[in-house]
């Protein structure tokens, strides 16, 4: 005991020491939390007046993305599920959200217009709106974790599609949305249910709340998440579900329970993202959102930035969101440009940009030489500074 | 020997290929950064259409009228003496993408006014950019009433659903050959261009002394009709009104007629494309719709523009090439008689249009800004729309 005691003293001696628990748990998360969010509010202040309303558009999309493919690569990619309904999970919260702030405004100031500035009163309801966007989203995600104990691979995947169209042919089916006071409180049953949300139109007429703050501020939050639950044992049991369920079972992993959590946490940010992007300036939230189309989008960012892989899922969203954009001038060509370039990544790289690693991986190694290699007198080289 | 290059090969060595997408992606964000520089003093008119996807003809041709109209405009020596340049921007059909398209247009680009889009839906999502922008939008052909009432910005050079819901129930119940007294509906239950007008066709009907006896949905893109053609054929209608999209309305009337049911079918503009007859074939003859304009139309003005759009696109101008033509003109127009690239100034001349000579009609903006115009009853006939009637509103 001893012996083995001071075999490993000098290792963890070398490493700077770490906080354990819970009181550790919350330091090492305060930090990050603490950082994106100054971030958030700089990026808020100083980029819409620098880089004009068109950047910062895709700025906020890019944000909204990450938020979505992150969430979505704990399921297809921490846990080794394939979920293709993502989408529905995001027009769930969306327009729920959109419900809480759309009628909710008519109710509290007698107009669904935007109240208060940054920061207002306004735009805490629009929070709330999201998170309970979130909440609703994840009891979904429970009912759609259901069926992942009893299919796998290929028939997950129809059923979660399946709960995307349903959700989609739902939609279409809600009633026009009221738009003043006096009707709302006139409105009766026939009106109100189902939901007054637009129907096939879309949720028009939202107060467009969303803004670089508080998608950043919700995108630091799901990252933290994300990053906090790779390291956390139960991050580890997903992925021993994705490596090998039979294994991780005998070694005492619930997997049911595993992979229930995971759809819930993935569903929980999407929903949050769906309050983002419902509230997004010219954007309508459309029954089109819940379908198919829209959730393959985002299993293409997962599978580009590699399974299990945080930032390398991170770097494919913010790929796939400018890349459109920026291919703009090839005119019709575009989308011929992006499936090449998506093509030649399977190809290239069929285990995605980064793979199981994350973008930092490869900096360890660098390091470790770049230390060895101070060590020893520079021939002839530059003096390191 | 140094050790950031060092780092560098390393790093290119076990991710190579990450390396050269990163740098390909690099590259075209840096060259579209670089080609921004629209220096010249000319006009310029932003678009947003559908220039591909599952709607992809309404986009092209609403472009092809737009731009056959600038090159006249230019040719006659522009507005006010500057060239007139038309930015066209595709989203797809997608309500994310047609968002980017506008906000781009608007503020980067800079555009003096915007034209766009055919879909209602799409041209809902532009509007509230271009109206908080303080940038007239006209959309060419969006049918639903709410795409104006965004603000006072935002105009259409297209009669609304309303109208049409009422030109068509009309022609049902007065035409020679319908003579209808009962109606079946099948409709696309996701397009709101489609359940709008058939709400209004409904309203109209009824309205008109007839009776529904069947309302059945479908959703774009399916392939099977049967369920609900077979509900329709069983409440024995004398007329069947499908406002759906040429693609799925070719389809659905191939289908009609093999589940031996003879009344005509009747639709809306959303028919309108050369692609129609293709897809119908035999089925489809002996059909109507109503439309912004029919190119039999003896018309000089309307015969010129048909004979010009042949001769450099081709085919024969659907409705929404009319409108694309008509809707840049109106613009055109306006922007001269304002002597200013200033929003307020231009939406103000729009707001003034009266009476003008368009190829779908003479024009007059109303003042919820939308157009007050005739529409015409065309038939099928040997894969051709053929004229039948006008009607005024």
């Amino acid at each position: 005991m001893t012996q083995q005691g001071l075999a490993t003293a000098p290792l963890e001696s070398a490493r700077p020491p770490r906080e354990r628990g819970l009181v550790g748990t919350v330091v090492n998360s305060a930090w990050p939390v603490a950082v994106g969010l100054t971030v958030a509010a700089m990026m808020h202040v100083m980029l819409p007046t620098t880089i004009g309303p068109f950047y910062t558009r895709i700025v906020i999309d890019s944000g909204i993305a990450i938020i979505l493919a992150v969430s979505l690569n704990i399921v297809n990619g921490m846990t080794g599920q394939f979920s293709l309904g993502h989408a529905a999970f995001l027009a769930l919260g969306g327009y729920t959200a959109g419900m809480i702030t759309f009628y909710g405004s008519l109710l509290l100031w007698n107009s669904p217009a935007k109240q208060g500035g940054f920061l207002g009163s306004g735009e805490w309801l629009f929070a709330f709106a999201c998170l309970m966007g979130g909440i609703v989203a994840t009891l979904a995600g429970y009912v759609v974790g259901l069926p992942s104990l009893r299919l796998r691979g290929d028939y997950l995947a129809i059923v979660t599609l399946g709960f995307g169209e349903i959700l989609r042919v739902i939609l279409q089916q809600t009633r026009p949305v009221i738009d003043s006071v006096e009707k709302l409180k006139n409105a009766g049953a026939a009106q109100l249910w189902p939901p007054p949300v637009g129907g096939a139109v879309g949720f028009n007429g939202l107060p467009k709340y969303t803004n670089l703050f508080w998608v950043y501020a919700f995108a630091t939050f799901m990252l933290v998440v994300a990053f906090r639950l790779k390291r956390s044992s139960l991050g580890r049991a997903m992925i021993s579900v994705r490596e090998d369920e039979f294994a991780a079972q005998a070694m005492g992993v619930n997997v049911a329970r595993i992979k229930v959590l995971a759809f819930m946490i993935a569903a929980f940010f999407a929903g949050l993202a769906g309050g983002l992007y419902a509230h997004e300036s010219g954007l309508i939230m459309s029954p089109r959102d819940a379908g198919f189309q829209r959730s393959l989008d985002y299993v293409l960012m997962t599978v580009l930035g590699g399974r299990g892989s945080i930032s390398g899922v991170m770097l494919a969203a913010i790929i796939l969101t400018v890349m459109p954009e920026a291919l703009r001038d090839f005119d019709q060509y575009r989308l011929i440009v992006y499936a090449l370039l998506l093509i030649g990544m399977m190809l290239l790289r069929p285990q995605g940009l980064f793979g199981i690693h994350e973008v930092w991986d490869w900096r360890p190694r660098w390091r470790s030489r770049a230390a060895t290699t101070r060590s020893m007198p520079a021939k002839g080289g530059r003096p390191n500074a | 020997m140094t050790h950031p290059l060092n780092a560098a090969t390393r790093f290119v060595a076990r991710w190579p290929q990450s390396i050269g997408l990163l740098l390909v992606c690099a590259v075209f964000s840096a060259s579209t950064g670089g080609c921004n520089s629209s220096g010249s003093d000319g006009i310029v008119l932003g678009h947003y259409a559908s220039m591909t996807g599952s709607e992809a003809t309404f986009g092209q041709s609403t472009n092809n009228g737009i731009q056959l109209a600038i090159d006249e405009i230019n040719q006659a020596g522009g507005v006010n003496g500057k060239k007139v340049r038309v930015i066209t921007y595709d989203d797809k059909g997608d309500a994310r993408e047609a968002g980017t398209a506008v906000t781009r247009l608007v503020t980067r680009d800079k555009v003096v006014a915007v034209l766009g889009e055919v879909a209602s839906g799409l041209s809902l999502v532009g509007a509230p950019v271009c109206q908080e922008n303080g940038v007239p939008m006209v959309s060419p052909s969006s049918t639903n009433p709410t795409v104006t009432k965004v603000g006072d910005k935002i105009f259409r050079v297209c009669f609304i659903d309303p109208f049409q819901g009422f030109v068509c129930a009309k022609f049902a119940r007065e035409n020679e050959r319908v003579k209808a007294s009962k109606a079946g509906i099948l409709y696309d239950q996701q397009a709101p261009y489609a359940v709008g007008l058939q709400e209004e066709f409904a309203k109209a009907f009824k309205k008109l002394g007839g009776e529904i006896v069947s309302t059945q949905t479908y959703q774009a893109g399916d392939p099977d009709f049967s369920a609900q053609l077979t509900a329709i054929r069983a409440s024995n209608p004398d007329v069947i009104f499908i406002p759906g999209y040429y693609t799925d309305v070719g389809n659905i009337a191939i289908q009609v007629r093999k589940l031996g049911i003879k009344v005509p079918l009747l639709g809306g503009d959303g028919w309108d494309s050369d692609k129609l007859g293709k897809i119908g074939g035999e089925a489809i003859n002996g059909s109507f719709y109503s439309n912004h304009y029919s190119h039999e139309d003896p018309d000089p003005r309307v015969q010129s523009f048909i004979k010009k759009y042949k001769e450099r696109f081709g085919d024969t101008p659907d409705g929404l090439a009319a409108l694309g033509y008509d809707a840049a003109r109106i613009v055109c127009e306006a922007i001269g008689k304002a002597g200013s690239l200033k929003g307020d100034d231009i939406a103000a001349q729009l707001a003034k249009t009266k009476d003008f000579n368009g190829v779908t009609g003479k024009i007059s903006i109303d003042a919820d800004r939308n157009a007050v115009k005739p529409a015409v009853m065309l038939e099928m006939k040997g894969g051709q729309p053929t004229y039948v009637s006008t009607i005024a509103p």
